[in-house]
């Protein structure tokens, strides 16, 4: 019996012991962390995806806090409206900023883009391009294994194994970058999402000549020049062969998309003349659709 | 007779060397030749001529732009017709000379001796000889394309003990040192012998067991040579087994001097250095007949080659001219690639042009490149035992899979020497070398860009 007594006695004094050193110590040294990052942690959308370049949401907190104005960082996946939560929280000025979007820039789909040599390595992008320009003629495009597909973490990009290339779902992407970084070949760009989601974009980035592209690609940019020259807006530079469209200057007026030869400017989401269509397409398949004319009509959403 | 080689790892493909009897011919030159500016490891040269200008055979087209980068000459007599970007065998752009070759044959730049008379009598100053090499621009012939006069400058408080030269020719396939070492022993030797009076120390040729003829004119070759000349004294040949990857330069090391290259650190550190044949017989021209670095042997071969040829090609010869003098390319699909089997890159663009470094056109078919379905691990650790680096390709594998950086560079990734005996020994057919040599990039690149202490 006196067992059981002292076994109890010298546990429970045991525990008060350890609890007031416990308690003595979490006193003494406490860490002192700002409330705030508690709180502009739970404003955060929590994806903890790195998009905004720090390890986490609770790193980006932490920034946040420290920082003296938010110009500098910003959360692409809570975009704008997170943004401001937090400059309110932390008594700041918050930063306006478009929310945006990724963009596949190719549009040599498995028909318009002739394979010239058989890959039989290990179908990643990134070892492909360690290796070589490409299996098609092409040494810019998109080479098709989906590196991006796997490393978004919000299952916006897909494949489509039709064109053989990734398509985005816009109402998914949330602008974390991750597939930009992904891409060996730098066809992803984050672009503005534009108003109602309308863009105009030159889905091509193919640096070769004019005839070396097309004969690589038929629906490659050929640099010819004559997107720039109807631009009324000083929007697009034809630099090393291939045109590019700054979406800070272009104000939509589509000149360019039906000026272009070859179909590699595309103009997204944009209203039919004649609004037939009540369901929204997610972002259309463009290699699909070579005829530029009519591409906004088919392309339109709502 | 003891033979030597390497102690870690290693495996023993089908060596194939079914080109090994045929004589080293000249190749007819291409009637237009696209020279590279980055036909070295280090900074690619700068062009210093124009479009428009008259260019002579051996004269300089391109200048070192760095400490590790070489001199370019102009391998033909012609125009040059562009200086700009041009594809490579992987389909990137690289500064191409690019010459239109004169039908008159070939008028040489100033200085260079054209018989082929052998001379063994050379200076024995040292600034002299590697003025010479640096002066024609010779680069390592192994593989790397190593400058050859900044390989023979060891970093001061560094000792040569001993050259070693590299006719292992390990690579399945590949004849063209082979056919070197059997028609021109003695300029081969002399080459070793101008090498061994600049870093001043013994030199040894190692030459695995299946080039038997090889061996023997070697032999025979510095008999007489150091019969007469003093020169050749401490000149051995020793013969290895047959194992690859023995003509890496690690593994070479280990198979004749028995040492151990430490990670991370310099073959000199352990008193070696290494420099091929093909780069001695260079070594030879540049120095005797102030012969720029313009032509190298070629091997053209393989199962479905319409013919098995060792050509003596000029630098920067298009592929499709090799393979079109060679017979040119059989029907299907075919794998060419430039170099072995092992080690050698595939050639993705027939238009693009030959390096410096270039040893063998190999033509497979598509049975024998096809791989088979990768299957799951077995953790059977047949890559451990083949790596000659003593790393474990599997977990290798497993991190850079992660993408656990860290742990790459703890388990030395950077170590590996990308010479393919995982992947070969490999029973499940998991492709270990493509991603490992990837994580391999991505290790080194944070290597590097850490702050130097």
């Amino acid at each position: 019996m006196s067992v059981i007594v002292w076994t109890i006695i010298v546990i429970a004094s045991l525990a008060v012991i350890l609890a007031a050193m416990l308690f003595f110590i979490s006193k003494k040294f406490k860490v002192e962390e700002d409330p705030r990052i508690d709180v502009v942690e739970k404003l955060m959308p929590g994806a903890n995806c790195g998009g905004c370049g720090f390890a986490g949401c609770h790193a980006f907190a932490e920034a946040a806090v420290r920082a003296e104005d938010l110009e500098s960082i910003f959360c692409p996946v809570g975009g704008v409206a997170t943004m401001k939560n937090v400059a309110e929280a932390l008594g700041k000025k918050a930063v306006e900023k478009a929310p945006q979007v990724a963009v596949v820039r190719c549009n040599g789909c498995k028909e318009v883009r002739e394979k010239t040599t058989i890959y039989g390595g290990t179908a990643k992008c990134s070892v492909i391009a360690a290796l070589y320009a490409g299996d098609t003629g092409c040494g810019y495009g998109c080479l098709g294994c989906g590196d991006c597909v796997g490393a978004c973490e919000f299952g916006a990009l897909s494949m489509n194994a039709q064109t053989g290339l990734p398509e985005v779902d816009e109402a998914k992407c949330t602008s974390c970058g991750k597939c930009v970084k992904a891409c060996p070949k730098g066809v992803i760009e984050l672009r503005n999402k534009g108003p109602r989601s309308m863009r105009v974009f030159v889905s091509c980035i193919n640096r070769d000549k004019g005839a070396v592209a097309r004969k690589a690609c038929k629906n490659a940019c050929i640099g010819c020049g004559k997107c720039a020259k109807v631009c009324t807006h000083d929007a697009i530079t034809v630099e090393n062969n291939v045109a590019y469209i700054d979406f800070s200057k272009c104000k939509l007026c589509k000149k360019c998309v039906s000026e272009c030869p070859t179909g590699a400017i595309h103009a997204l989401n944009f209203p039919a003349p004649k609004p037939v269509a009540t369901a929204p397409t997610p972002a259309a398949s463009p290699a699909s659709k070579p005829e530029t004319e009519t591409k906004p009509v088919e392309e339109a959403k709502q | 007779m003891k033979k030597f080689t390497f102690k870690i790892g290693g495996v023993h493909p089908n060596d194939s060397k079914i080109s090994a009897e045929a004589a080293i011919e000249p190749l007819k030159i291409s009637p237009k030749i696209y020279i590279s500016m980055a036909q070295h490891l280090g900074a690619p040269a700068n062009p210093v001529v124009a479009v428009g200008d008259e260019v002579r055979t051996g004269q300089i087209i391109g200048e070192p732009s760095a400490f590790m980068s070489c001199y370019v000459h102009s391998s033909v007599t012609g125009k040059v017709v562009s200086v700009g970007p041009y594809k490579d065998i992987a389909g990137r752009e690289a500064i191409h000379v690019g010459i239109d070759v004169s039908p008159d044959g070939d008028v040489w730049a100033d200085g260079i001796i054209t018989d082929n008379s052998l001379d063994v009598k050379f200076p024995t100053d040292r600034q002299t000889l590697l003025d010479k090499i640096k002066a024609c621009g010779i680069v390592g012939l192994g593989g790397a394309t190593f400058p050859t006069h900044v390989k023979l400058c060891p970093p001061p408080g560094s000792v040569a003990e001993c050259l070693i030269i590299n006719g292992a020719e390990c690579e399945p396939y590949l004849t063209s040192d082979y056919r070197l070492m059997v028609e021109r022993p003695e300029e081969v030797l002399t080459g070793v012998a101008i090498i061994k009076c600049i870093l001043g120390c013994r030199a040894v040729v190692g030459i695995e067991e299946n080039k038997p003829k090889a061996i023997e004119s070697m032999k025979k070759a510095l008999e007489s040579l150091s019969e007469k000349n003093s020169e050749f004294n401490d000149i051995d040949i020793l013969t290895l087994k047959k194992k690859y990857p023995q003509g890496g330069e690690k593994q070479l090391i280990a198979a004749v001097l028995g040492r151990e290259v430490a990670s991370g650190a310099l073959p000199i550190s352990v008193g070696a250095v290494v420099q091929n044949v093909g780069t001695a017989l260079a070594v030879y021209e540049a120095v005797q007949k102030n012969k720029p670095l313009i032509d190298n042997t070629i091997t053209v071969t393989g199962q479905v080659s319409p013919s098995q040829k060792n050509y003596l090609t000029r630098v920067g010869t298009p592929y499709k001219d090799i393979i079109a003098a060679a017979g040119g390319l059989p029907d299907g699909n075919i794998k060419v690639i430039s170099g072995g089997p092992m080690m050698g890159r595939a050639v993705s663009n027939l238009d693009a042009t030959t390096l410096k470094g270039t040893g063998a056109v190999l033509m497979l078919s598509e049975e024998q490149t096809k791989r088979k379905p990768a299957q799951a691990c077995i953790s059977c650790g047949r890559c451990v035992d083949a790596c000659p680096m003593g790393l474990e390709p599997f977990y290798l594998l497993r991190l850079s899979r992660a993408g656990m950086m860290d742990a790459l560079e703890e388990n030395a990734v950077q170590d590996c020497i990308e010479c393919g005996c995982c992947l070969y020994s490999c029973p499940s057919s998991i492709a270990l070398l493509d991603e490992i040599r990837l994580a391999k990039a991505s290790v080194m690149k944070i290597i590097k860009s850490r702050p130097r202490k």
